[in-house]
């Protein structure tokens, strides 16, 4: 396994009175794609939330490429290299798609060739670059959002759910883009319920319940034990095939 | 010709024929406003419509950009008044008592506007709203009580720098035989000022930072997400919007010679703007201009209109009592009910929604 570039040890995470991230250890190795499952409710999305520093640890140590960054304000911590996709198509629909990406390039305008590179994945972002970011569709949304993320160089992307109410055709669409991502050596913690998805990129997984980490290992172990997926997960891989 | 309009406007283009036309109309009649009308009262009426476009456009920048509901703003639109008014009426009629003023009240209104981001944007919008309407009201209060200094609810009259008074005669425009004077310059000092002040506003938004308060208006988290720290532009924009609604009370006092509590300060002032803001088109700018024009020109001419309506009508039952004048205000809240029912989005965002092609959009 590669060097970890985040490691949670022991977090625990509060909202308001209920106790959400009840110790959750957790790796991701550099340069991997490590999958977070778990059913809905074990606390996969506060997860990433809690390492954005969107909701702050209760207690319990986050480091990122060896620092500690628990506790931090969000935008020091998408500052340090971490960048975020919420779930649900999170663009700016107010803004053009254009706008949107230029918003998140924090170090100046975004890079021409990168852009290319980036429309090469979302061909879609290229064609409607002056449209309103509220049109398109919800597909298109999704790859804006994941767009966003790396217009620029990021040490780590957290993706929550990319494939969430998107249609199949877009889904396969979204595969071929993340296998790229992954020959580029990105480093990416991927929350996703698509078991097919995840499995066609994951290199390692940890699965969630009730707030915690209750298993971890190869993606490629997990996908072949269909054992394993029922009594981890309640579903098997050849049904979701 | 566009090039030059797209550079003026940075970019941000009205967008809909018949926005444009209806900008145009208003642009060009506030521009000649001192040669096309003879009488005071619509010079007045232009020049308060020019004065109001900005305090609009300044409040626009807040709500409909920022996102943050303030009920100071007037408390910025009074300052930039007493500011120039006290200035001019204790130091002299002279154009460094001006800039003294201004800057004086440029300093005091960034300070406030500061002072209440830093301490309350943390909180949650209704919070703030709140805040800032007690920080607004204690304002008041206090400009109404330190009447030794400000004049109390009778106000300062004062007079302004030679250049702009009334009797002083500029020259003589002979083809039109038209006398300029002092208040002629006096509008143009207030018409070109606002032009200025709002082209400005509109360069703000259409920047960097201001696509930053928009995605900080649509969803915080995520722009806090990204790297932006939601606390450090809301209190930029506050700073702005309100050195803006400053430039704005100065000007409303050099033009009318005398500064009040009831000219700046009241929250009649506040609710005004507001409507203007909605009616015209949340997060437009351009919404600014349409709305300060339509409700000034209501506030000053739905009197009269409603009288002469009234007059005509007076063989018809009922119809001559609806019509009456003294019914005025009741006419004006439905016209604004009727606006925003048909102009969900304000004039000008529904004008503009309206004009987007079908090839604007997407097809999956």
């Amino acid at each position: 396994m590669a060097d970890p570039l985040l490691t949670l040890a022991s977090v625990h995470t509060h909202i308001g009175q209920y106790h959400i991230l009840q110790g959750v250890d957790l790796t991701v190795p550099t340069g991997e794609v490590t999958v977070l499952l778990g059913r809905n409710g074990a606390g996969k999305t506060t997860t990433l939330r809690t390492i954005m520093g969107l909701w702050p640890p209760s207690a319990g140590r986050i480091a990122f490429a060896g620092q500690p960054i628990g506790g931090l304000p969000p935008p020091d911590i998408a500052r340090r290299g971490i960048a975020y996709v919420p779930e649900q198509m999170a663009v700016f629909s107010d803004l053009t798609v254009a706008e949107n990406m230029t918003l998140a390039a924090l170090a100046g305008p975004p890079d021409t060739a990168r852009l290319e590179w980036i429309f090469g994945l979302f061909p879609a972002l290229k064609k409607f670059w002056r449209s309103p970011a509220g049109v398109l569709s919800g597909g298109q949304k999704q790859m804006l959002a994941i767009a966003r993320a790396i217009v620029e160089p990021r040490a780590l992307l957290l993706i929550d759910e990319p494939t969430k109410g998107i249609a199949p055709a877009i889904i396969e669409s979204m595969i071929a883009a993340f296998a790229e991502l992954k020959r580029a050596n990105t480093t990416i913690l991927l929350v996703e319920q698509n078991f097919r998805f995840a499995s066609s990129l994951g290199d390692t997984v940890a699965v969630m319940d009730d707030g915690r980490i209750v298993h971890r290992g190869t993606m490629g172990d997990l996908a072949a034990d269909s054992v394993l997926q029922s009594r981890l997960l309640g579903l098997s891989l050849d049904a979701h095939a | 010709m566009s090039g030059i309009a797209d550079t003026l406007l940075s970019g941000d283009l009205p967008r809909s024929r018949i926005l444009t036309a209806l900008l145009g109309v208003i642009v060009g009649v506030l521009a000649l406003a001192p040669l096309l009308f003879d009488g005071a009262q619509a010079i007045n009426t232009a020049a308060k419509i020019c004065v109001f476009i900005v305090l609009a456009a300044s409040y626009d920048l807040l709500l409909g950009y920022t996102g943050i509901v303030s009920f100071a703003h007037t408390m910025f639109f009074g300052l930039g008044a007493y500011g120039v008014g006290l200035a001019l009426y204790g130091w002299g009629a002279t154009w460094t008592s001006v800039a003294a003023g201004l800057a004086l009240a440029i300093v005091a209104g960034l300070a406030l506007a500061l002072v209440i981001g830093l301490v309350s944007l943390r909180v949650k919008a209704i919070f703030y709203a709140m805040i800032t309407l007690a920080v607004a009201s204690a304002f008041a209060i206090l400009a109404g009580q330190l009447s030794d200094f400000t004049g109390g609810e009778d106000g300062r009259s004062f007079r302004v720098p030679e250049l702009l008074r009334p009797a002083t005669l500029l020259f003589r425009l002979p083809l039109l035989n038209i006398d300029i004077t002092g208040r002629t310059a006096a509008y143009y000092l207030v018409a070109g000022s606002a032009a200025g002040l709002f082209l400005s506003a509109l360069r703000v938004v259409n920047s960097p930072f201001g696509r930053v308060l928009q995605a900080i208006r649509e969803n915080e988290f995520r722009a806090e997400a990204i790297g932006f720290d939601v606390v450090t532009y809301r209190t930029l924009g506050n700073c702005l919007a309100a050195v803006m609604a400053v430039f704005a009370g100065a000007l409303y006092a050099l033009w009318l010679r005398y500064v009040g509590p009831d000219t700046t300060l009241s929250f009649g002032i506040m609710l005004d703007i507001l409507l203007m803001v909605v009616i015209g088109g949340m997060g437009t700018l351009y919404g600014a201009i349409i709305g300060a024009t339509l409700f000034i020109l209501a506030q000053s001419y739905l009197q009269k209109l409603m009288g002469a309506a009234a007059k005509s009508t007076q063989g018809i039952p009922v119809l001559p009592d609806l019509l009456h004048p003294d019914r005025w205000l009741l006419w004006l809240g439905v016209l604004f009910v009727l606006s925003v029912y048909f102009f969900p989005a304000g004039i000008v965002g529904t004008l503009r929604s309206r004009a987007v092609t079908q090839e604007q959009l997407p097809k999956t």
